[in-house]
Order: C-alpha cells, then structure tokens, then sequence
C-alpha cells in the first residue's frame, strides 16, 4: 500500500463525461462531433457490439442454453452486469425491496435493452392533475429533440395523431407476428388501443448513414447487433465519436468523485482504474455525469467539500431525492387454437411489434396517471426453460383423438405435446407511471463501502396505493384481453402479491434523483439540466427528470442529452463554461 | 447500409435465405457436448468470470455414476426415440443435466434427493433399485408420480422431482441441434420478415386484423 499515491493529470480537457450510455454517449457525440475535446469514463469493460455480440449463436452453443445464471437476462444476452455486482454492493432501510441494474461496459445498458422508444408527451412534462411538479420545460421546447433523435437514430412506429404520444418521424414498423394478431384482435374487442410498436431498429436502412447496417430480423436486439442495426450507445454514439479524434475512452475507470476549487467550480474528477488500482484525477473545465440516476447521484453525495458540505450541487437537499422506476406487472397464457401450427421464421425484431398506449380517462379510475402494454408470442427460438410446466398446459386441451388427457405424463405422447403446443404462448406486461415522492430516495450508507472504498448507495422506497392500484387495474385488463383472445390463462394476480407488482427498480427506468427545476431550493439543475450551485456540471442521464411518464426514459434522456450538449456548445461560445 | 450489405459485413455474402439457412447449420456443428466437452477458451464478449467460471464447472463432478445411470433411463423415459427423432440421450441430456446442476446448484438436493427417493420406493416394492427393477416396474412407479393431478398425497415428492426432471429433459432436448430441428424452429436465419404468410393468415381468418 506504500505505492499508492494519486496520479494527477497534467492535462486539462474541454469537458470530461461520466458514463459512456444514453446520456453520456450522446453528450459526447455532439460534444466531439462540434470540435470540443472530451475525455469519457467509464466503469466498465469495452464493449463493441460488432466483436462482442452473441449475436446468431444457437442455445446448444451455451452448455446452459441461454440460461441467466451469469447474466440476468441469459446466457446471450448483452449485459455485463446485473441486479448484483461482485464487490459493489447497495443497501436498503426500513423493509424496502429496491434493485439496482447496473451494466459495467461501454454503452451500459443500451447494450441489451427492449430499444422501446417512445416519446413522452405534452401531459407528461406537464400534468393536469396537479398532483406532481412540472418540469420547466415543455413538450414543445423537447420537440426539436426528439425530431433529431429519430432522424440521427431511427426509430419504426406509426403516426396516429395521439395526444400524448407524440408521433415521430417514423421507420416502417414490423408486421405483428401470429399470436400478436390475435392479441390486438383481444385488445380492441375490450377497448384498448392497441398499435404498432415504436422502436429504435433499423426496419430500413437509415438514410445518411453508412456505418449501420438495415435490420436482417433476428429478434435479437437484447445480444446487441453486429451490423448496428439497433440503437445501442456504443455503437451508434461513442465509438463513431472516437472516430472523430476529439473524444478519447478510458474503460474501467470507476469515478469517485467531482472535484471542485474554493469557488465551488467543478475542475475535473478522481477515479480509480479497475486495472491497476491506481488513483487518478483528470481535469477538465466542464464535468458532465452520465453515470445513470443511481449512480451520478451517488458521485454528487460523495463529491462533498468547504463549498459543498451536504455534496455538491445540493443545496437544495433535493439529490437522491424523488426517485421512481416504472410500475409493471405482467400476464400470460397460451392459444388453443395455435396448436400444431405450421413453422416459418417468425422472429421478426427484438423490440415491440404492437403495444398499447395509454386509452383512458382518469376521471373515472380510483388512480392517477396510467400505463402502457408490451406484448409479445410467436415462434421463437427455444432456450433453456422450453416446454417447462407442460402439467400445466397439456391437461387443458383434447389430445389429438379430442380426448382430454391427464396432465403430464411422459413418453412419445409427451414429446408430441411440446410440439402441438410449441409457438402458442403469449405475454403482456404493463409499464407504468410511478409517482415521484419526495420519500422515496436513495442515499450515502454511513457504513457501508465499496471494494475501491467509495461510500455505497442505500435506498429507501415504498408503493403507495396509487402504483397498487394501476397494477390491480393492469391485472384486470389483461384478463379481459386473454378472455377475448380466447387463450387459456391463469387467474389475475391478487392482493396477496399487490397485484403482481414489481418490486421498485425492477423495470430498470428508475430516475429522477437530480432534478431540473426553476427553483434552486427545490431543485439540483436549471432547465438546461446544469447544477443551480455549479454551473460547469451538467447531468445528461435520467437522474434530471422530474416525473416520468409510462414512456420508457431512453428516448427523452437522448434528446435532453443532445439538448443540454447544444446549450454547452453556446455556452462555450460565450465563454460561460 | 442496406440489409444486403448488412449481411455482408457479418461474412454472409450475397446467399439466397434457403442457402444462409443451411449455411448456418453446417457452421455450427458443434453438439452442446461438444461445447461443454471443450475446454474454456477467452472469447469475445464473454465476461473473464465467466470463461473460468464455465471452466470449473466442466471440470467439477456432481453425479455419481449410479445417480447418471438412473438420470440416464429417466430422461429416455420421458423423450423416448421416435419417428421423427433421437431419444433424450441421444441428444446428450444426461449431460446437460450434469452440467446446469453445478451451474444452477438449486437443482442439486431436490434431484439427489429425488432419484434416492425413487430409488427407496423401488426397494420397497420390487427388492432393488430404479435401474435393476425391470422396464415394467420402473413404468409402475413413474405411472404413480408422472400425472400431478392423480397422483395420491403420498406421492407428493415424487410428483415434485419427476416435475422437474421432465422440466430439464426437455430444455436439454429441445437447445440441442436435433430438439430444434425436431420442433422446427425455422428462425436464427437472416431475412426480411414482411408479416404472416398469407396461407396461414388465411387459415386463421386473420387477413383483416
């Protein structure tokens, strides 16, 4: 230990960035694409979906068949990381049951994620119920944004003129698969709007864009594509930025903290580097954290000094505050009418084929707010968990002479089983607005650190009866959906399980712990999404968000990133930053 | 890009679907056996953890070579030969199973403790365990735990493990090469999708949905 000393950069960067996903690989694009020199850390491994994608491997290419014992979502699947990483612990107070994602890689978790992009819309920044803060900035002043995003990224979707789901500029999206024909059959039968989907694939080639590859219908978004025929961050932002020449990567660089002078101005970061365990400080006139809502909150509370004594850019007492991830809770069940179908490649693309935005009035619900539908079913490729459960299935149906037959069993009237019911089966699963509540927080843990000593983040966070509620209201529009498919299903999920609500965090939107605002006493950033107390920090990921709405956050962190990397820009002109 | 030039760049090359679909199948001959059988190299976009991870497991014994013969009739038991393909152990199930347990250590007691309990109820009805009763008496033991809903209380336990052991027989067969040429999963091909064909949507009265 008598090695370890802090190695100081003599070099002063333009602007370094935490973060290399959404937020951070956005900023940095713009940034270096406009000239400006960048430094990007990040905690991670490279990652190049190019190389590095499982992209196309058969399930009895993994010796556990795709199975998520490493890597939640499976064996193929994108992530470096999960719920629980080695050595970087969180923790939790007063019963509350929070998870945490992290992805450790470049791109983090754009890698692997369901590249569902939606806008949110005029009543989500400002809702007419009143019952949470508006942000300080309109659908309006977003719009612009989000219009580039689409034209930059890509994204498929239908234009359907409705109020708060703004219509993009639109890629054609993927015809429904079999099993989505008839759920959108079930869905409009009771009322529910239901569309194409809306997601960042390229269905076609993006025009102006020779660095992507056009979609070949995988249905593996969730490997990450090796021709960039989706939107992950490293793909499609960090790495054309590299190519610039003015933004430079260093990988496994785990960031400790903002360091600032007795003004109280950010002058660079302190990090360690996974490789050597060696201390680090950079600097740079401007920081920008993209780090994700947990963790640049995490930096800010460690970042503490003269000048900042309760962590830098809070004053307010607002950071770690108003935390929310999206409600979910999800059903399923299977298509009789499917058995023995005929095989074609059904696979399609790994995002949404259909879903259904939010159709109702709250005014006649016992909740605010609402949730969206994901669906989903078809032929897909088998992996480990295949025909799991058939007792529960084959007993339900005649056999193949009409007869009903006991469930279970075993032999060659088991094996032809799996293969009637093969491609039946279906799931639904909505997404919700949580409401931000001032009691729902993450903070520093006294007591607890990390393997690179860095103070550790402990959550607290509860439902209230609202989230329970819109969760007990998903439930019953799932029954009715299957009940007009004519599927065969399960009972709703009860009280006993609040419905089949997910535990907080579990959706992996959870954002809004430094919020925008106008106010500098009840708010951590200005509307540009800079620090109210430090005006060369900027946050770009979804720590800014004041109330999400049921739209998955990704689309709106990429336009507020490329908003805020904008602002910076003319800042600089100005000499302000 | 356009998608032809997509494909090219992932070695591809201008093939017809029907030839990419074969190309794909001869590229990747390899058996779950296979893989499992060779050791551990570094690979792209796999995590080191993992790499000397799955090392260890492939080096690791759980079964005991009694317990992999019982596993070994179970699993032919349930995905016996057919016309249209190899048995269960033909497509190496007893294998997989012997690796997912040290990958999923969950597995371990309810089976180690599931093929004794079978074993103890063959002793006690026949004089001898699973694999020295004959097919007919191991037939009449599976017959009293393979159907949940008339299975008697009694038998909860064994209901419970052939539960699972049917579970993971089926995952092994069907990951394998010939499970999923036997349930004719026609994707993991490059290809344009442009919807449901029309036959079948016509079969289903689908067309205006």
């Amino acid at each position: 230990m008598s090695d370890l000393q802090i190695k100081k950069s003599a070099e002063t960067y333009d602007v370094v960035i935490v973060g290399s996903g959404a937020g951070g690989g956005m900023a940095g694009y713009v940034l270096a694409n406009a000239g400006v020199k960048v430094l990007m850390l990040e905690a991670g491994a490279y990652f190049d979906p190019a190389k590095d994608s499982q992209q196309l491997k058969w399930p009895w290419e993994s010796p556990r068949r795709g199975a998520g014992t490493t890597r939640p979502f499976g064996d193929f699947d994108a992530a470096y990381g999960g719920w629980e990483l080695e050595g970087e612990p969180y923790t939790t107070k007063d019963q509350t049951e929070f998870f945490w994602f992290r992805s450790r890689m470049l791109g983090g978790r754009t890698n692997h994620w369901g590249r569902i992009s939606l806008r949110m819309g005029p009543h989500d920044f400002k809702a007419k119920d009143g019952l949470t803060d508006d942000w300080p900035i309109t659908y309006e002043e977003v719009k612009p944004y989000y219009d580039k995003v689409d034209r930059m990224i890509g994204v498929y979707g239908t234009k359907e003129g409705l109020e708060n789901e703004p219509d993009g500029i639109f890629l054609p999206p993927p015809k429904p698969r079999l099993n989505e024909l008839y759920i959108k059959q079930g869905a409009i039968k009771a009322g529910v709007t239901t569309i194409a989907g809306r997601g960042s694939v390229l269905t076609e080639a993006l025009p102006g864009n020779k660095d992507r590859g056009a979609c070949f219908f995988c249905g593996q978004c969730g490997r990450s594509c090796k021709v960039y025929g989706d939107f992950s961050a490293s793909s499609c932002l960090v790495i054309p930025a590299v190519k610039t020449g003015n933004l430079k990567v260093i990988t496994n660089a785990m960031v400790r903290e903002v360091l600032t002078n007795k003004e109280g101005l950010a002058t660079g970061v302190s990090y360690i580097s996974k490789e050597d365990m060696q201390e680090y400080q950079v600097n740079a006139k401007t920081v920008i954290l993209g780090a994700s809502a947990g963790e640049s909150a995490r930096i800010l509370l460690n970042s503490k000094s003269a000048e900042h004594p309760g962590g830098l850019a809070n004053s307010s007492g607002v950071v770690g505050r108003y935390l929310h991830d999206s409600t979910g809770s999800s059903a399923g069940g299977f298509l009789p009418q499917l058995m023995d179908r005929k095989r074609y490649n059904e696979d399609g693309v790994g995002s949404v084929h259909i879903y259904s935005p939010w159709w109702l009035d709250n005014k006649k619900l016992d909740f605010p707010r609402g949730y969206h539908i994901e669906y989903g079913g078809g032929l897909h490729m088998p992996s480990y968990g295949f025909g799991s459960g058939i007792q529960n299935m084959n007993g339900a149906v005649p056999d193949r002479n009409g007869k009903k037959k006991e469930a279970g069993g075993y032999g060659a009237s088991l094996k032809d089983d799996y293969r009637r019911f093969y491609g039946t089966q279906f799931g639904m699963a909505g997404r919700g607005t949580a409401i931000a509540r001032y009691d729902n927080y993450c903070e520093i843990d006294p007591n607890v650190v990390d393997k690179y000593g860095i103070p550790v983040l402990r959550f607290h966070y509860k439902w209230a009866d609202d989230e329970v509620k819109q969760a007990k209201h998903m439930q019953e529009t799932f029954q009715e959906i299957m009940h007009n498919m004519g599927a065969i299903y399960g009972g709703p999920q009860g009280a006993d399980t609040n419905y089949g609500l997910e535990a907080p965090g579990k959706i992996i939107h959870e954002v809004g712990t430094i919020r925008m605002g106008d106010d500098p006493k009840k708010s951590a950033l200005n509307k540009w999404c800079q620090a109210h107390d430090c005006k060369n920090l900027f946050v770009v990921d979804a720590a800014p968000f004041v109330q999400q709405g049921d739209k998955n956050a990704t689309w709106t962190i990429l336009a507020l990133s490329m908003r805020t990397a904008e602002y910076i820009l003319q800042e600089r002109k100005k000499l302000n930053v | 890009m356009n998608r032809r030039d997509s494909l090219k760049a992932i070695g591809f090359g201008t093939l017809s679907a029907g030839l990419l679909l074969e190309a794909c199948k001869t590229d990747n001959k390899k058996t779950g056996e296979e893989a499992a059988a060779t050791p551990a190299a570094p690979e792209a976009g796999r995590q080191p953890f993992e790499v000397e991870r799955d090392k260890k497991l492939n080096a690791d014994k759980f079964f005991t070579t009694a317990e992999m013969a019982t596993i070994t009739v179970l699993v032919d038991i349930i995905i016996p030969k057919d016309g249209k393909s190899g048995s269960a152990t033909d497509a190496k199930v007893p294998d997989f199973i012997e690796f997912i347990v040290k990958d999923m250590p969950q597995h371990q007691t309810p089976l180690r403790g599931g093929l004794r309990w079978l074993d103890l109820q063959c002793l006690n009805r026949f004089g001898k365990t699973f694999t020295d009763s004959t097919h007919a008496q191991q037939i009449e033991v599976i017959d009293l735990i393979a159907y949940p809903g008339k299975a008697t209380p009694d038998m909860a336990q064994g209901v419970a493990f052939f539960n699972r052991m049917r579970d993971l027989t089926a995952s092994g067969f069907f990951t394998s090469e010939m499970g999923v040429k036997d349930i004719g999963y026609a994707g993991n091909a490059p290809g344009k999708w442009t919807g449901v064909p029309t036959d079948i949507l016509k079969h289903y009265g689908m067309e205006n949905v």
